[in-house]
């Protein structure tokens, strides 16, 4: 009954969902970030431990649709290991190809994240798979307080 | 069902003749925004054709055309609300406009601080923040009446915050987020044995039922036209003549003055007062449109239909398994706000959007009502007289696969 859906709703995507990867808390961490969509009054918090400049380990908590979910799913399992600078330029890539130009989106070179893709074919959407990128993106920066999609 | 002619108005609206996805579109959106018949479309059209010029202020004959035909609707508002004088329809943009119209220019002249403000727990924001932002500048008080998990006022706490100290009572006739219809009637009586002023936000009631402002003894009743058939930039603010009377300007400029000098200006009457600059001339002129087609069909005749819609819906919900209603008050409009376990709404809209269903998905500008059931958002399902029980049956089919989609 779905079948125009299958780009936008993987499988990866409905396990990520069923069951999200580091879902917990990290306490103490070394960054601590909260992310808001404020068109579908998501939120998430993020939390990274850090080891000099690299991140070696990733967690979150908070509710969202199923993109959102598997999207801050497959981001944590990924940015492990990642120095800052990194997980930066994943989150420019990462940006680009959700909501760039068609011809600069590398997918090979996105690896599992590349099941993110098929939003780009629903701009409602879109926020839904960026939002945890953004949190990223701030505690990257260190911002300590709080991230809107807006 | 009743034998209502449905299939007859199905075709005077003709986006509902579109496929989305290559899809028949089901639009279950209504209470967003609701789709126009054509003789509303036709009428737009007509006026910029033929009967466009500005309004009030020509000698010639385009512009008295045009002026002729912009008053006849505020005639056909005051009949449809059975206002007792056409000059206590104020035209707005909407419902948002009317309810900061009143707030600022009756709120900052009668309203003080230490004063209260009465709200309900099941408010749209635009009856929520320009009573926040009134508040902020005087040094009111907003209360706020609570409701019952059904989604029901608790009338109780009602009477216990209406005191001495209440200087207006703001409250929605029906709930966008909910669909509960409230006891305006009796609110309203009760607000009046202290003196308080009611303002009623009629945005959703409006098209699902006949409303008449002085069997209600509203002081003031606002609602929008893009919700009720017609085009949006165009809205209406009903309010009793005296208070309108006392009340000064919102917006300064031309059309609202009976004479200017640098020293001082002289405003006009009503309802001129309230209408600063050029207004939504066609627009205005498409919502009478709008009115005559609902008169013709009837509003209790769409009532009764719709109720039959919602029960039929309701029933049909309440056999899904892991579905829960979102408010479940005993008089309730064409409203069907749900969750599903495990399932968030704004995947809920994609799949239904892939099947050409149009719900909302998301707080419904309700953020305080989402926080109360401890909901991020949930899904609505919003009936017009344009629906059918085949496009509920195909709801719900959808719901069931994309339950079976997310095992
Ligand atoms: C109950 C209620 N009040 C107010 C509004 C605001 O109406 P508008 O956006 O047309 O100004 C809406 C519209 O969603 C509503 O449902």
């Amino acid at each position: 009954m779905f079948e125009e859906l299958r780009d936008l709703y993987q499988e990866v995507i409905f396990d990520h969902n069923r069951n999200p990867r580091n879902f917990r808390i990290i306490d103490p961490s070394d960054r601590k970030v909260d992310g808001f969509n404020p068109l579908c009054g998501d939120r998430l918090t993020l939390f990274l431990k850090m080891d000099g400049d690299v991140i070696v380990d990733a967690s979150f908590q908070g509710s969202g649709c199923a993109i959102s979910t598997a999207s801050v799913s497959l981001m944590t399992e990924i940015i492990k290991g990642k120095t800052l600078t990194e997980a930066e330029t994943l989150f420019k890539q990462f940006h680009e190809m959700t909501t760039g130009k068609e011809e600069h989106i590398d997918l090979e070179a996105m690896g599992k994240l590349a099941v993110l893709a098929g939003v780009r074919e629903y701009p409602a959407r879109v926020k839904c798979a960026t939002l945890a990128w953004h949190t990223l993106d701030a505690a990257l920066k260190n911002a300590a307080a709080s991230v809107s999609t807006e | 069902m009743t034998n209502f002619p449905v299939e007859k108005i199905r075709a005077d609206f003709p986006i509902l003749a579109e496929t989305i996805r290559n899809k028949p579109l089901v639009y279950l959106d209504n209470a967003a925004t609701c789709q126009k018949p054509q003789s509303v479309i036709d009428s737009l059209v007509h006026v910029y054709a033929h009967e466009y010029a500005n309004v009030h202020r020509g000698v010639h004959t385009l512009s008295v055309r045009a002026t002729d035909k912009y008053e006849s609707t505020r005639e056909k508002v005051r009949s449809f609300i059975n206002a007792a004088s056409d000059k206590e329809i104020i035209f707005v943009r909407g419902t948002t406009e009317a309810i900061n119209l009143v707030a600022q220019s009756y709120g900052r002249t009668n309203i003080q601080a230490g004063d209260e403000i009465l709200i309900s727990a099941m408010e749209h924001h635009s009856n929520i923040v320009p009573w926040q932002m009134l508040c902020e500048q005087t040094g009111a008080v907003l209360k706020v009446i609570p409701m019952t998990t059904q989604g029901e006022l608790i009338y109780e706490e009602f009477e216990r915050l209406l005191t001495p100290k209440t200087k207006l009572l703001a409250v929605v006739h029906m709930s966008n987020a909910l669909g509960t219809i409230n006891p305006v009637k009796r609110m309203i009586d009760a607000a009046h044995a202290l003196d308080v002023p009611v303002l009623i936000d009629g945005a959703q009631a409006i098209p699902h039922m006949s409303v008449d402002v002085q069997a209600l003894d509203c002081d003031f009743y606002v609602f929008s036209g893009h919700k009720l058939y017609g085009p949006a930039g165009i809205g209406v603010l009903y309010g009793k003549q005296a208070l309108l009377e006392a009340m000064p300007p919102y917006h300064g400029g031309g059309d609202m003055i009976k004479r200017v000098t640098f020293e001082k200006s002289e405003y006009a009457g009503l309802p001129n007062k309230f209408e600063a600059g050029t207004p939504s001339i066609a627009d205005g002129i498409a919502l009478g449109a709008a009115i005559d087609y609902l008169t013709a069909v009837g509003m209790d005749t769409i009532a009764a239909y719709e109720a039959e819609l919602l029960a039929y819906a309701t029933e049909q919900a309440k056999q899904i398994k892991g579905l829960k209603l979102i408010g479940e008050a005993a008089e309730k409009g064409a409203i069907l706000s749900f969750v599903l376990d495990h399932i968030h709404p704004h995947d809920i809209g994609t799949m239904l959007d892939s099947l050409g269903i149009a719900i909302r998905a998301g707080h419904h500008c309700a953020m305080p009502v989402m926080d109360f059931y401890g909901v991020p958002a949930t899904a609505r399902a919003s009936f017009a007289m344009y629906n059918t029980k085949q496009e509920i049956d195909f709801l719900m089919q959808g719901i069931q696969s994309l339950i079976e989609v997310f095992g």
